[in-house]
């Protein structure tokens, strides 16, 4: 017995070695291939990412040239208290959640509508998914042509909007989140159709001889089934809005009378930096915005990951 | 049948649960998954559909269900055609393959839904799937969810979920098909003593010809979306309607040999079979001779083969010969059997009681009672 349980060792240790030596050359190439990409992350974005955070504790004098100096925190204070950072913060949330919410319902809408097998319906979907390969700008163009107060919908239908959309604080920022809408739902209308394509025909089938009507199918079976699939569509639907510039910078602009309450955080760093020189406050606002969204989708992963069903059959 | 008073009969028409197939078809983009088929399942029979995959048995399945539209023919359920008529308003249930449990609802859940569906109260839509689920032996199992299942207890789940509405007509397609082979045959046993229990009529499609002869009442087989024969399953085997079914049928199947008939003699590969009584009512010429492996014996004289695969399966042998031309014949032995060794010579001989006629042309059965 003595015997056998020292032979093993023995008779092993060849073979252990030659596992270790390939699992180290297994190992080095690995890192080898992942060596351009992890170059390329690290110098476009982790060395700013970090350098974000040193930023964040120098003051920059109001004239451009001379040296910032450090402050530390007191920086951060000072940002965080202002009224427009709270002004933003209120835009921000109240743009979000007029962006997420109604494009994940219109494209999951737009999807169950061309999730039938009818002659052509290639077309739909060609259109209804269009709006991802959009430019940001020639939607707010063709957005501002619509709401424009001489030429736009508005005056074509006989009313005259005074102040027009885009000048007024009460419907600026929704006609910019309509523009987001817009171009949020092709993407989330192609994730819910490919959650749809993905569903079990079967469960769909069995609940129809079930007796589930349209209503009754559509709530208590393919969303359930879908969840996995909303849940994806709210993270990403959310990261999208938070970091939503473009259609701001073109249609409204820092001149504009609508400004504050369209001054949506990422503006804000924008703003910031470019209009105002100051690099100290863009990297505050930015950390907010990090820890912002970080804080969502964490949020998000931990409370409502667990309501989803992942269809086990 | 007794008067239904059960909610949701009367859309159906009141009258026995049979299912009729009168001339129906069904082309996919211009193919036939379904020819013409005529078939009758009578009031609380147990129907099987077998044939090989993608012969149109599910396609037929489905029709009934209401889940594919005929391109072509009738379906009807008891005295109404059911063409036009929603799935759900046809008062069948069916069993999936995959068991399509709702993941999401617990098992109670689960076996409620139809019951809800039809605005069954609380207490009693309880009460039901209560009865099923101890029908099913699940009784303890109801507030999991289907994901914290064996695959067996999903398909209990399944067929709970089909009697809990009572309804005329159960549909089941393959449903054993994900289960191992143990689980397999007593769920097969338990799905017989549940519906010979129930009377409910069922049609039951499997690819599994030993599903088929075990659980059926009848057997329908088709091939390439034509019925080939219907009959119960001891008539198809012992007369199958033509050599699709007759090698489809039997584990294996039956051996066809090219043969020829000369003035009411046969002849096999050159060898004179010895036929008892009076002579064969064939006309001259070749026929395709039928024999099941247990009617074939190895002796000292026969028909000369060589001996390809010997298969032990415990109980029984079976000897796997090649005749000179090249036909292949399965020679099942008993346990006391002498095996013969890999490429021995052999002689085959045939049971003359036990042998069936084929046009040699196209594979129909000849009429010659033997």
């Amino acid at each position: 017995m003595t015997t056998t349980d020292l032979a093993v060792p023995d008779e092993s240790a060849p073979v252990r070695r030659h596992a270790l030596s390939r699992r180290h050359r297994e190992w080095g190439l690995a890192y080898l291939l992942l060596l351009p990409a992890l170059l390329v992350f690290g110098v476009f974005t982790f060395y700013p990412f970090l350098k974000n955070f040193k930023l964040a504790l120098y003051q920059n004098p109001p004239y451009p040239g001379l040296p910032s100096h450090y402050v530390g925190l007191s920086q951060v204070g000072s940002v965080l208290s202002s009224t427009s950072f709270h002004q933003s913060l209120v835009s921000t949330f109240f743009y979000v959640l007029m962006v997420v919410p109604v494009g994940l319902l219109g494209g999951l809408l737009l999807a169950i509508a061309a999730h039938k097998a009818i002659r052509g319906m290639s077309m739909f979907r060609t259109a209804f998914s269009s709006t991802v390969v959009s430019s940001v700008a020639v939607a707010a163009v063709v957005f501002g042509t619509l709401m424009d107060p001489v030429v736009g919908l508005l005056p074509w239908l006989g009313i005259d909007p005074h102040p027009a959309i885009l000048q007024n604080p009460t419907w600026a920022l929704p006609a910019v989140s309509l523009i987001a809408v817009w171009q949020f739902l092709g993407l989330s209308f192609i994730i819910m159709t490919a959650g749809l394509q993905s569903l079990p025909d079967e469960i769909l089938e069995a609940a129809r001889l079930d007796g589930a009507g349209g209503w009754t199918m559509f709530w208590r079976v393919t969303v359930p089934l879908l969840s996995p699939t909303l849940f994806f569509g709210l993270v990403v639907g959310t990261i999208y809005a938070f970091q939503s510039f473009g259609q701001i910078d073109i249609l409204i602009g820092p001149q504009n009378s609508g400004f504050t309450h369209t001054n949506v955080l990422l503006y804000y760093v924008y703003q910031a930096l470019s209009i105002q020189h100051d690099p100290g406050v863009a990297a505050v606002l930015s950390i907010v915005l990090f820890i912002i969204l970080l804080v969502f989708t964490l949020a998000q992963m931990r409370y409502l990951e667990r309501r989803v069903t992942y269809a086990a059959n | 049948m007794s008067t239904d008073v059960r909610p949701g009969i009367g859309k159906i028409g009141a009258g026995v649960a049979r299912v009729n197939f009168a001339g129906v078809s069904k082309a996919f983009d211009g193919t036939l998954a379904v020819d013409d088929l005529s078939l009758e399942v009578h009031d609380g029979e147990l129907l099987v559909l077998l044939g090989p995959s993608g012969c149109g048995k599910t396609t037929a399945l489905r029709m009934v269900a209401g889940l594919e539209d005929p391109t072509g023919g009738t379906v009807s359920i008891g005295t109404t055609v059911v063409n036009d008529v929603e799935p759900k308003d046809r008062d069948v249930a069916m069993v999936f393959q995959s068991y399509a449990l709702y993941p999401h609802m617990t098992l109670r859940k689960n076996i409620e839904f139809p019951l809800r569906q039809q605005r069954v109260p609380a207490e009693e839509r309880a009460r039901r799937a209560d009865e099923a689920a101890a029908t099913l032996g699940l009784g303890d199992l109801l507030d999991r969810k289907p994901g914290q299942l064996s695959g067996g207890q999903r398909q209990r789940v399944a067929l709970a979920r089909a009697i809990v509405r009572d309804p005329k007509v159960f549909l089941m397609d393959e449903p054993l098909s994900n289960l191992d082979a143990t689980l397999r045959i007593q769920t097969r046993a338990d799905i017989v003593s549940l519906q010979r229990r129930l009377g409910t009529t069922t049609i039951y499609v499997t690819h599994d010809q030993v599903e088929a002869m075990t659980m059926g009442h009848r057997i329908a087989v088709m091939k390439d979306g034509m019925l080939q024969q219907v009959a119960a399953p001891q008539d198809l085997y012992e007369r199958p309607a033509n050599t699709f079914v007759a090698s489809f049928l039997g584990s294996p199947g039956m051996n066809l040999l090219p043969a020829t008939v000369v003035d009411g003699a046969l002849e096999v590969d050159g060898v004179g079979i010895v036929l008892r009584g009076a002579p064969l009512r064939i006309a001259d010429g070749p026929v395709t001779v039928g024999v099941r492996p247990e009617s074939a014996s190895l002796t000292a004289t026969g028909i000369a083969a060589s001996v390809t695969l010997v298969e032990q399966l415990g109980a029984e042998t079976h000897v796997i010969c090649t005749l000179v031309d090249g036909t292949r014949v399965v020679v099942r032995q008993g346990r006391k059997a002498v095996r013969p060794d890999l490429g021995e010579a052999v002689a085959i001989e045939l049971d003359p009681d036990y042998l069936h006629f084929f046009d040699a042309a196209t594979g129909d059965r000849l009429a010659d009672d033997r």
